[in-house]
């Protein structure tokens, strides 16, 4: 795909050309930069991914068919999607509420707690599943076994699964929000303070709708990074058959277990969604900044 | 606050208390085990590997896509992207159709080390292109003009006005994909066949203790991850807060 592309740029693009003239310098360098970018790309991601389609429909609808009749597969898929709800909701309210506190106010300690946020970008999703089991495993952790006292079982269980994939899509949201709180400002706030709103009516009425965008964005990375993670929830999900396994662990077993047509096809639909997300986000962000 | 307490840093906490529970001794002799050792050296050095072509690659790809113009572009922009948003089972066995056992092109790298440098280069693409390419495009194109009107050439345009501009971008986009290079696990399940000495990188080494019911091992290994990140964190903030100085 990307050949033809390549290619098919050598046809002028009359109405770019006129509008900056002079500063677009066609050069040899550059069809050979634009070249080695688009078949980098090709190799590493367009044409991986495309097979994955191919092996997919390799004989038709079959393997996705197969794939909703299998009992098992579809409480995976119903895990994996009731998991990521539950953290795009967690998150997209915490997100909110540390973004607030992080560019509103003042309070020592804050710019730890700012460069700690990004933890959960650059550990390792098999450390995040160890952190969890250690503190909340229900046989020796810290807080564990108080909690299974109580009848509410953690690690093993959905919640653990639902804690793993929220901790590792934290940081998306905030970052996603406090660029835009930082460029808002107060003033309008202030001024609706001047009018008499109180603190809910601001937040609802003024704070909200500006940064709706941003939570936008946050909420679409957050599903698609929950939907697709894998190490963290293998640690803590024990991956226990039509319980606690989830779309990507399935995924995994399918292709170990030799069943590559099954692998192939969870895949896809994993990869459908991801996908789907990005060109969302890819769609709607330039309106945005017009 | 207790939120973010309660599920992020007790957790964290405790993944260094319990490493260092049993002494400095045990903490170092598990990870100077040499199966651990082979597997952190292998992580470190290839996730290095990795940052180096990414630092090359990414500061290309975000050039061609800010200062070219084609057809197709736009496609060029969401495949960049794919890679993060992928879940990273399925971005293993997306290179397993091409580069494994029954590639269409002949090569089959499965279960060999350049499998893992594959699998590093795919999740850390973005990290590099995505921290350039907004400096950019911000970047004042006068000045470049001044200096080709001076006499310099393309090349050193690029080398003296260009690039001085973009080290800390590219600098923060490298610690990135480092970090990401180094905790990587899910892709490379499928891909690499964690063969111990040859294959297996750090985040393998830790689950299969876990597994082994070996925690204390686990939470040593994970510490050394976690020092790696913290310095990469901090890293990252020093270089925003130069950045922040100097504009």
């Amino acid at each position: 795909m990307a050949d033809t592309l390549v290619h098919a740029d050598a046809a002028p693009a009359p109405v770019e050309e006129r509008r900056r003239p002079p500063r677009v310098r066609k050069t040899p360098t550059t069809y050979v930069l634009r070249l080695v970018a688009a078949a980098y790309l090709f190799f590493l991601v367009a044409w991986p991914v495309s097979l994955v389609v191919t092996n997919t429909f390799d004989d038709g609808f079959s393997s996705i068919q197969a794939l909703f009749e299998d009992p098992d597969m579809v409480v995976a898929l119903q895990l994996s999607a009731y998991v990521a709800v539950w953290s795009v909701v967690i998150n997209t309210l915490f997100g909110v509420g540390i973004s607030l506190l992080l560019v509103r106010k003042e309070f020592p300690g804050k710019r730890v707690l700012n460069a700690l946020l990004d933890i959960p970008l650059s550990v390792s999703p098999i450390v995040v599943g160890l952190a969890l089991v250690l503190v909340y495993g229900g046989r020796n952790g810290w807080f564990g076994p108080f909690l299974l006292d109580l009848g509410f079982q953690v690690i093993f269980s959905t919640p653990g699964i639902i804690m793993a994939t929220t901790f590792v899509a934290l940081p998306l949201m905030i970052r996603e929000i406090v660029p835009v709180l930082e460029e808002i400002g107060i003033e309008q706030e202030q001024a609706a303070e001047s009018l008499g709103a109180n603190g809910l009516q601001r937040f609802w009425r003024i704070t909200l709708p500006s940064i709706k965008w941003g939570i936008v964005y946050g909420v679409v990375l957050t599903l698609a990074r929950s939907l697709g993670e894998f190490g963290a929830v293998k640690v803590v999900s024990g991956n226990v058959l039509g319980q606690t396994r989830t779309a990507t662990l399935a995924v995994e077993e399918k292709y170990l277990n030799f069943d590559q047509q099954g692998a192939y096809a969870t895949a896809f639909l994993l990869a459908m969604v991801s996908v789907a997300c990005i060109v969302v986000v890819a769609i709607i962000r330039p309106k945005n900044h017009a | 606050m207790i939120w973010f307490s309660a599920l992020v840093l007790i957790p964290l906490m405790a993944v260094v208390v319990t490493a260092i529970d049993g002494g400095w001794d045990v903490f170092w002799s598990t990870v100077t085990n040499g199966q651990t050792a082979a597997a952190i050296k292998l992580t470190v050095f290839t996730a290095l590997g990795v940052t180096v072509v990414n630092v090359f690659m990414g500061t290309l790809i975000a050039w061609v896509l800010v200062r070219d113009r084609f057809w197709g572009k736009s496609v060029l922009e969401v495949m960049i992207d794919i890679p993060f948003a992928l879940p990273t089972i399925v971005a293993g066995l997306v290179l397993l159709s091409l580069y494994g056992n029954d590639s269409p092109v002949g090569i089959d790298i499965a279960n060999q080390r350049p499998a893992v440098f594959l699998a590093f280069l795919f999740v850390t693409l973005p990290f590099v292109v995505r921290m350039v390419q907004p400096v950019l495009e911000e970047l004042d194109r006068d000045v470049e003009e001044a200096a080709a009107s001076l006499g310099a050439s393309r090349f050193t345009t690029f080398r003296r006005i260009v690039l001085p501009s973009l080290a800390p971008a590219i600098t923060a986009g490298a610690a990135l994909s480092f970090a990401r290079g180094v905790s990587e696990y899910g892709s490379l399940v499928l891909l690499s066949g964690n063969l111990p000495f040859k294959t297996e990188v750090t985040s393998v080494r830790i689950l299969s203790s876990i597994e082994n019911d070996n925690v204390p091992a686990a939470a040593a290994v994970a510490t050394v991850l976690l020092v790696i990140s913290l310095a990469v964190i901090v890293l990252l903030n020093v270089i925003q807060r130069r950045v922040a100085a100097r504009g």
